[in-house]
């Protein structure tokens, strides 16, 4: 069960979502992400995780036509980042997000982790140099590259990559961070880095992660959500999820019979 | 061969014949389908050699009727009545200035606009129109432009038959090369690194300038000096508008030694072109002059290669950082 006092950081409020050409892939989830936790989605493909996940940094505005209802509500300010007076570009500057394959820019290690903060007019030198060695550090790179900072980011090996792209996602001090399957395109070691990277990140903030990894699910999560056909089917933490869960749904589907 | 090894092997008791038999034929399947490979390979490979041949033996051609002209003399010359002293000089000043004002109306515009159709025109039947219009543009005869510039830039605008009309008209001309290769350079550019830009925060505009300018570039750049090259050689359009056949002066220096050291007198000088001042040899009727053209022809084909020789290589160069 979920401790009804735990903080909340964020919460979805009867959200619904329609893709271009009417395609209701979301409908009326409601749920909250607790603060400093991880956050697991789950559930088939095509069940709407990953969509729901893009809707907490607007990622679908900048495609035309996709259409959202409902709210997501961010605490303490109660702000609803989905609502129109809401600048899509002051919500990706709360929430950062990385990617389910290492998207690294064609810039140097240094680069792609000061972008985010270029972007918000930061060009001091030291002060960049400082947050990109902290960011570098909080995403367990910073002995991997300290030597050659200047280096293309392409030259790194796919989980050092995808490493990378955490780091620049926290260079910005998100509040909260979304991992859209950060591990799928890794091996086993580097998913493993990763997945131990995320815990120590959620001391600082909170997380919300989809995955197709059910024991990746299990290994990391506080809370886990299972998704099917656009519907928040049970959220519960994870442990009640993965032994007792309340429906035959959730049961069939991590236990393999379904999906 | 094959066959032989096969033969040479006794099936053993595990493989029945069946499967031997199976075998075999899959290996004549296999034979046949590489058959099909060698023969295309060939077919391409004469297509190819047809093509360089053809433009080997044209260069050749001029190299050996114009080799005797090529000195600093034909560079450094006026045109001049006399085939043996004439040179390139007013040509050759002439298309380079023209070239300049090609680029810098050219450049600029072409790039603005693919950049807009392809980032910020929202995709709808207007916008696939302008598309459709836009690649039409590149396949318009160059005489129509010509026609356009006399009519638009020579008459209503009063322009005059000068190097600013003629760079205006060139760069026209190569507009839709310049935009369809933006285009093309900028789609290039994987969604992924998009979204990365604009999930940490970036507006459009931040990620056009810091991003996709700096991405496709590489492939911008290939397209304009393609353009730039096809300008050069263009003599249609040049001709239409009015250019002069025998010019035996230079425009006004672009620079000069006094404030503000720039000028634009040039601008609406009068001028030749490298192809026009080759035509105008050629249909002399004393064949020394008939020299003078083909060393002209065969200086335009180098520069021609040169050009899309150096956007070949700038192209490897820009493109080996870069790696989707």
């Amino acid at each position: 069960m979920i401790n009804p006092t735990t903080p909340i950081k964020a919460e979805s409020r009867d959200l619904n979502f329609f893709y271009n050409g009417g395609n209701h892939a979301l409908k009326s989830v409601n749920m909250p992400l607790y603060e400093n936790k991880i956050t697991a989605l789950i559930g088939p493909s095509g069940c709407g995780k990953s969509t729901f996940l893009r809707c907490f940094n607007r990622m679908h505005d900048l495609y035309p036509g996709n259409k959202y209802q409902g709210q997501i509500v961010m605490h303490p300010d109660n702000t609803n980042i989905l609502e129109h007076g809401v600048d899509p570009i002051e919500v990706r500057m709360r929430i950062s997000m990385v990617f389910q394959k290492p998207n690294p820019f064609p810039k140097s290690i240094y680069e792609n982790v000061a972008y985010g903060l270029r972007v918000r007019g930061e060009s001091n030198k030291r002060q960049l140099d400082d947050k990109v060695e902290e960011a570098l550090k909080g995403a367990a790179l910073w002995n991997e590259v300290k030597d050659r900072l200047q280096d293309l980011a392409f030259n790194l090996s796919g989980g050092q990559q995808q490493r990378l792209c955490i780091a620049r996602a926290l260079a910005t001090d998100p509040e909260i961070m979304l991992f859209d399957e950060p591990t799928s395109a890794l091996d086993p070691i580097a998913t493993a880095n990763i997945e131990e990277l995320m815990s120590e990140l959620k001391q600082k903030l909170t997380i919300l992660v989809v995955t197709h990894n059910m024991q990746q699910a299990a290994r990391v999560s506080d809370y886990t959500a299972y998704m099917y056909l656009g519907e928040l089917m049970e959220y519960d933490d994870t442990n009640t999820i993965f032994t007792r869960p309340s429906r035959k749904e959730t049961e069939d589907y991590i236990t393999g019979k379904f999906g | 061969m094959m066959s032989t090894n096969m033969t040479t092997k006794k099936p053993t008791s595990s493989t029945p014949a069946s499967v031997l038999k199976n075998l075999g034929e899959v290996r004549a399947m296999i034979k046949r389908h590489k058959l099909n490979d060698y023969l295309f390979s060939l077919i391409g490979l004469l297509a190819l050699s047809l093509a360089l041949l053809t433009l080997m033996t044209l260069f050749m051609d001029l190299v050996i009727d114009g080799y005797q002209r090529f000195n600093l003399d034909f560079f450094s010359n006026f045109p001049s009545r006399r085939a043996g002293s004439a040179g390139l000089l007013s040509a050759w000043v002439g298309s380079a200035l023209v070239m300049l004002v090609t680029f810098i109306v050219a450049v600029p515009m072409g790039v603005a606009a693919g950049l807009y159709l392809e980032e910020y025109a929202p995709k709808n039947w207007f916008s696939d129109l302008i598309e459709i219009n836009v690649t039409n543009l590149a396949g318009v005869p160059s005489i129509v432009y010509g026609l356009l510039a006399l009519g638009l830039f020579v008459y209503i605008l009063g322009l005059g038959q000068s190097i600013l009309t003629a760079g205006l008209t060139l760069g026209l001309l190569i507009l839709p090369i310049v935009i369809v290769s933006t285009r093309e350079s900028i789609r290039a550019i994987p969604t992924a690194i998009r979204e990365a830009a604009y999930a940490v925060g970036a507006t459009k505009w931040q990620v056009v300038y810091d991003h996709v300018l700096k991405y496709s570039y590489g492939g911008i750049l290939t397209g304009v000096i393609i353009g730039m090259a096809r300008a050069l050689g263009e003599t249609a359009p040049i001709i239409t508008i009015g250019a002069l056949t025998f010019i035996a002066f230079l425009p006004p220096s672009p620079v000069s030694d006094v404030a503000p050291f720039i000028n634009f007198e040039w601008l609406s000088s009068g001028f030749t072109v490298l192809p026009i001042q080759m035509f105008n040899w050629l249909s002399r009727p004393d064949h020394a002059f008939h020299i003078n053209a083909a060393a002209t022809g065969a200086i335009i084909i180098l520069l021609t290669l040169l050009m899309n020789g150096t956007a070949i290589y700038l192209r490897y160069k820009i493109r080996k950082n870069i790696k989707w």
